[in-house]
């Protein structure tokens, strides 16, 4: 191991260039989506709410829905978790990426694809929500530049996997630093997560829009999707988990709980998450109740790192306020360093996983399920989990990384904290709302609300709140973008911050192989995926299902 | 290989099991009682709903559908969910009494849910959707499609209405 140098007249690494580069490119395409896709919330919010009755258009309504979706879930989430992944992954290992051009080639194609389907999603060509079910169908360049956003982060799981091989030749016996071993496993995860989308839109989608087949099968579609459906949200809030676990100790002035058992939740989170899909299809008819419960267990399974993760950041946090003079049983809390966008991020994220994953536990249910599928409760869970744990954390990311990359002083901190405290309270306002009127019947995706003067007088009082929300959610994520551009011209500072990883209380130098080694879990997940897709997917070969022709979705 | 765990942490997993089992213990209660989601993977052909020759018969042609009761005296009712409406367009059924429905869609995926129930499914295209359940409160409510299936999709809803058991009728 090299003792990290001070000495600012030494040339700067190879790889500390490459990932100053790669991540700042990858990161603001991300961030860029994101800004652009804050309106369109905003919007929607206002259209759908029945208060402001000029905005009503259904036409601009339909594609706002579909590109605000495609924009956060897809282009924001894949462009930073490459971005902060290639970030943490040289810094941590010390070493290049294996072939800089390819890892650039994986940047184009993402941002080649990003481009050629935001086309038609802006022109309204493609409105057929993020989830794009069969039989309607949006234009073929929307499947097409979707297909390249996957192609190209691909590349980026390649890069993460050979950095791990190579860095493991290099140093045999060895821990994998945390940081690395985390960011390779989301990447092995998209892999399996992406393949059930990309098997929809291979098999039965692009034949169809080039006219090699005339009809498709909507059950089977929908049952690839779900394949991708629930694991994707872990792709998104791995980066998450990471920062909280690798960034976040060091800067709330203490020391990680637990290596290893961040290793176990890492694990747990991917074998987890994969093969549970069919809760997004409890309410669906091609599929028998058996799988549905099979389901149910593995499900459940994901409280266990979601658990083991609050209880090692809270500890985490807890030392560090005993630290900086906490005293009794709560007194730390009040000690711990608010004043850091990192530490105040990951309490706040704490916070939100906590409502959300309980609003979770309903949703995972077999039969209760019934009462909140495809109503607003939906929506406000996944941006709860979303929106607000996972992107409140590649807030804090980019507050951490920027100055790391620019050499120059984060703009406002204060600015920041702020940011961060309207996002947490602006998504606590939006999306409690929206809970409670999932449980009083109200659907989501749906542009207007036409059923009834009574619904509209239970539903009322609760848009209004909501409403408020996101013109505080709408502020943060200006201020947001207002930081990170001011931190490119403020004041360059007479070092660069070096880029240091968390270390645990009992750092280990050596962990047990399962804990630093992929190859298991990937064999692991191989079995499960086979019996808990396997005849579900089979079943579609012999079921005889009549099939569908193509729709579109402007009638 | 040395592997460190807190005792504190220790405990913790323990209170996570118990709360994992607690959990799938109240899952396997009510599945086992019944509580099963709408599950029965029954093939039809959506483009022929109206044709005995077709896929799945003609159950759900024009003349056939509406609310009826069969040989065991079970009430069913049966649906076509087409853009964007449900037919029949109103339906009137008894309070607190158990009923079968049974409902496919004529062309793209749609939902069907009764708001404050759980009346919830969803409808594939090529499948036969079904559940048992009994609405319990008087009045009138919307059957709205929940899953988007085009520019009307907001405005795709029925009307049932929920009498006293003596004021029913077929």
């Amino acid at each position: 191991m090299t003792l990290s140098t001070t000495n600012s007249d030494a040339p700067t690494p190879e790889y500390q260039a490459t990932a100053k580069k790669l991540g700042l490119s990858h990161m603001w395409v991300g961030f860029v989506a994101f800004a652009a896709a804050i309106p369109m919330g905003l919007y929607q919010v206002a259209e759908r709410s029945n208060l402001f009755a000029s905005l009503e258009s259904r036409e601009v309504y339909y594609a706002s829905v579909t590109t605000h979706g495609v924009l956060m879930a897809y282009v924001l989430t894949t462009f930073f978790i490459m971005g902060f992944g290639y970030f943490a992954a040289l810094h941590s290992l010390k070493q290049n990426v294996w072939s800089p051009l390819f890892s650039w080639a994986g940047f184009v194609i993402a941002l080649v694809g990003t481009v050629m389907a935001a086309v038609p999603l802006l022109l309204g060509q493609a409105s057929v929500m993020y989830t794009f079910y069969p039989p309607e169908m949006a234009v073929t360049p929307f499947y097409l530049g979707a297909a390249l956003l996957f192609i190209g982060s691909w590349f980026w799981c390649v890069d993460m996997i050979v950095g791990m091989m190579q860095w493991r030749r290099a140093n045999p016996g060895m821990a994998v630093p945390l940081v690395m071993f985390g960011t390779t496993i989301n990447a092995l995860l998209w892999l399996w997560t992406s393949m059930g989308a990309t098997l929809e839109v291979l098999l039965q989608i692009l034949p169809m829009q080039f006219g090699w087949v005339d009809t498709i099968d909507p059950g089977l579609a929908r049952t690839f999707f779900s394949w991708t459906l629930h694991a994707i949200v872990y792709f998104w809030l791995f980066p998450a988990y990471i920062a909280m676990y690798a960034i976040m100790p060091r800067e709330s002035g203490g020391k990680l709980f637990s290596d290893e058992l961040a290793r176990v939740a890492f694990v747990m989170l991917f074998i987890f998450s994969v093969p549970i899909g069919f809760h997004h299809l409890y309410m669906d008819p091609q599929q028998a109740a058996g799988w549905k419960l099979l389901h149910m267990f593995g499900t459940f399974m994901v409280a266990v790192p979601t658990f083991i993760t609050g209880f090692t950041i809270l500890a985490t946090l807890e030392i560090s306020g005993r630290l900086r003079g906490g005293k009794g049983l709560f007194g730390w809390i009040a000690k711990i360093r608010w004043n850091n966008p990192m530490t105040l991020a990951a309490m706040l994220s704490m916070l939100m996983l906590t409502a959300g994953g309980f609003g979770g536990v309903i949703n995972a249910s077999y039969s209760m399920n019934a009462l909140i599928h495809n109503t607003q409760w939906i929506t406000g869970h996944f941006h709860l989990i979303f929106g607000g744990t996972s992107v409140i954390m590649y807030f804090a990311v980019a507050y951490w990384a920027w100055p790391r990359i620019t050499g120059r002083r984060l703009a406002s901190t204060r600015m920041a904290l702020w940011q961060l405290w309207l996002w947490f309270w602006g998504m606590l306002l939006t999306t409690l709302p929206w809970h409670v009127l999932g449980l009083l019947g109200q659907p989501r995706r749906v542009d207007t609300l036409p059923y009834g003067e009574e619904l509209n007088a239970l539903w009322n009082p609760h848009e209004v709140v909501m409403f408020s929300g996101a013109v505080m959610l709408t502020v943060s994520a200006v201020l947001f973008i207002i930081v990170l551009v001011r931190s490119h011209f403020s004041e360059r500072l007479p070092e660069v911050p070096e880029v240091v990883f968390a270390t645990a209380i009992h750092q280990p130098l050596r962990v047990p192989h399962l804990l630093n080694s992929l190859a298991f879990w990937n064999w692991a997940m191989l079995v499960y995926m086979l019996a808990s897709y396997g005849y579900p997917l089979l079943q579609f070969a012999f079921i005889g299902t009549p099939q569908s022709i193509p729709f579109g979705f402007g009638e | 290989m040395a592997f460190h765990i807190d005792k504190l942490e220790k405990r913790w997993i323990f209170m996570v099991a118990g709360f994992v089992l607690m959990a799938w213990g109240i899952q396997i209660y009510y599945a086992v009682q019944g509580w099963h989601p709408p599950s029965n993977v029954e093939v039809i052909d959506s483009a022929q709903l109206h044709l005995a020759t077709g896929v799945g018969g003609d159950e759900f042609s024009e003349q056939n559908i509406g609310v009826k009761r069969d040989a065991d005296g079970q009430l069913i009712v049966t649906m076509v969910a087409a853009r964007y409406g449900f037919y029949p367009q109103e339906i009137e059924l008894p309070q607190g009494e158990a009923f079968k429905i049974r409902i496919a869609s004529f062309d793209v995926l749609h939902g069907i849910y009764v708001p404050l129930t759980n009346l919830n499914m969803m409808l594939v295209p090529g499948y036969v959707s079904e559940a048992t359940t009994m609405l319990n409160n008087l009045g009138d409510y919307p059957m709205l499609c929940h899953e988007f299936c085009g520019m009307g999709h907001a405005y795709m809803f029925g009307n049932v209405k929920i009498v006293p058991q003596d004021e029913f009728k077929l």
